[in-house]
């Protein structure tokens, strides 16, 4: 058995495929690492004006200072904490009334289901970010909570679709039969087969929407719709250096490096991950 | 003597299908019976029955009683507390018929557990390990330690059926109902698995409703036969009499093509 995967799936294949989860775990970890010492240390007072305006990178200020003065660098900083609590946060909601929506509607009687396979379709037709905005816009402050648990309501639609379809896939297999054969209960089912069954798939997706909340937040908040200041998301940065785009293009250019290597990170990351959840793909 | 699996009158439908009609079958406490007939014919469908494991859009009419319990009709609380301890099923396939992201070791303590706590006892911890292990070693799994700590993927299709038996005999049932056990194995471990059930059926005073399209796996293993065509029982009674003198003309075909087979391969030199 053993002989047999090693000679279908070669083992270049599976050294790519940790290297996936490294590069990922790297980046990724660089963003943590930096988000969280931002909670006890930034290279500058945040709010301080502690340069001149529009600054070019020096040795005082790796990227420069914004038009007030302040240091760049550190609300980059910043901007990966904020990044990290958003995409947590939304990723948690996501997850918890997408699981157990898509669990009840998969065990549901067939009309029940159809209406609701129906009202999610309807709901993901709509993008992502324009649900978050109706969220906030409804919510009428925007600040870092409300641009969490809007982007979290906007992910548990699809979180919500794969669970119900994982779910009605594993239900028919035979060792669910096998199970309820032998006297487990429901309860029992989900929890000890369904769950841990459809969990390397939902990891996957959970990582991906981990990526996607990242992006809708830089979204909302350069629509002006996510943390107000002095709370320094890249979205926010980057709508600050539209103006200036052209005289200080680190501005633009800082904010967008930050969140495409967090994305690309995080996508390493859940590709790594699937290789190393499920068992039958582990290199043993 | 009180059945312990009793079946009356059962017809099964979908909305414009029969399924099943008019099946009679008796199980008492420590009888062996084997239901035979061919693909499609309902044999499966009757087992699922008298678990009460229908699919929602099977309508079933008659009376099924397992273990003095009526079963068509039952809440699944009831259900539940019927299935495992009243009866236990090995199915066909062993690969699908394992969790593929669960160890060996804790499949079995599952039902071991739960069978336990049934029974008013809690096992956990060294003794439930123990009790793993010496399930494995009741199966014949060779080398238990290692296995136990396998996923599916890892065994033999033997090995895995072999799982599969000792996970519905954790829940020491009054019934075992083997679908055909040994269809997807090949014809070396099929004996052996055989042997097997025959062994542990013999020690633990357990009756055995054994399925199969082949007679003389059947013939090997069971008392008395049921033979099922499209639905309706067609011949029953015990195994020798319906062997030598088949009344109906599709048990006639059944034997007599089971006798051509057999001497096919002897006339091989």
């Amino acid at each position: 058995m053993t002989t047999l995967d090693q000679i279908a799936a070669p083992n270049r294949r599976r050294r790519f495929g940790s290297l996936t989860l490294w590069a990922g775990i790297a980046l990724v970890g660089i963003h943590i690492a930096v988000g969280l010492l931002t909670v006890v240390w930034t290279p500058y007072d945040p709010s301080g004006m502690t340069g001149g305006r529009l600054e070019a990178p020096s040795w005082l200020h790796w990227a420069g200072t914004d038009r007030l003065g302040r240091d760049f660098l550190t609300q980059i900083m910043i901007g990966s904490r904020i990044a990290l609590i958003v995409g947590t946060g939304a990723v948690a909601i996501g997850a918890i009334i997408g699981v157990t929506l898509g669990l009840l509607a998969a065990f549901a009687t067939k009309l029940l289901d159809d209406a609701f396979a129906a009202t999610l379709d309807i709901l993901i037709a709509f993008p992502t970010l324009l649900i978050a905005m109706l969220v906030v816009a409804a919510a009428d402050t925007a600040n870092l909570g409300s641009a969490i648990f809007a982007l979290g309501i906007a992910l548990s639609a699809i979180v919500a679709r794969l669970t119900r379809i994982l779910t009605k896939r594993v239900l028919l297999l035979d060792y669910i039969t096998a199970a309820r054969t032998s006297g487990t209960s429901w309860l029992g089912i989900v929890f000890r087969h369904i769950l841990p069954n459809i969990w390397p798939t939902l990891s996957v997706s959970f990582a991906l929407q981990f990526g996607l909340a990242a992006i809708a937040e830089a979204s909302l908040s350069y629509l002006g719709l996510g943390a107000p200041p002095p709370n320094a998301s890249w979205g926010r940065l980057l709508q600050e250096a539209q103006g200036t785009v052209y005289t200080a293009p680190i501005g633009a250019i800082a904010p967008g490096i930050a969140l495409v290597s967090l994305v690309i990170g995080i996508n390493l990351l859940a590709d790594g991950l699937r290789d190393s959840v499920d068992p039958t793909r582990r290199a043993r | 003597m009180s059945a312990l699996l009793d079946i009356k009158q059962l017809s099964l439908h979908t909305e414009n299908v029969r399924l099943l009609y008019g099946v009679d079958l008796t199980i008492a406490p420590g009888e062996r019976v084997g239901l035979i007939g061919e693909s499609g014919s309902g044999k499966s469908l009757t087992a699922m029955a008298a678990t009460g494991l229908l699919p929602t859009n099977i309508r079933a009419s008659g009376s099924i009683t397992l273990a003095g319990r009526p079963v068509i009709d039952a809440s699944e609380h009831q259900l539940n507390l019927l299935r495992g301890t009243a009866a236990a099923v090995v199915f066909q396939e062993p690969l699908t018929a394992l969790d593929p992201l669960m160890r060996i070791g804790r499949q079995i303590a599952e039902p071991l557990r739960r069978r336990a706590a049934r029974d008013g006892q809690r096992l956990s911890g060294t003794e439930l390990d123990a009790a793993v292990l010496a399930m494995m070693g009741d199966v014949a799994l060779p080398d238990p330690e290692r296995i136990a700590r396998a996923y599916p993927h890892e065994i033999s299709g033997g090995q895995r059926q072999r799982v599969a038996i000792a996970m519905a005999l954790a829940c020491k049932p009054s019934l075992l109902i083997a679908d055909e056990p040994t269809t997807a194995l090949d014809v070396t471990t099929q004996a052996e698995i055989l042997c097997l059930l025959d062994r542990l059926v013999r020690e633990r005073n357990m009756a055995l409703l054994f399925i199969s399209h082949d007679l003389p796996v059947v013939a090997g293993i069971v008392d008395r036969v049921v033979v099922l065509r499209q639905g309706e029982v067609v011949e029953a009674g015990p195994v020798h009499q319906v062997f030598a003198h088949p009344q109906h003309a599709y048990t006639q075909s059944l034997v007599a093509a089971a006798h051509a087979f057999d001497t096919a391969l002897g006339a091989v030199p």
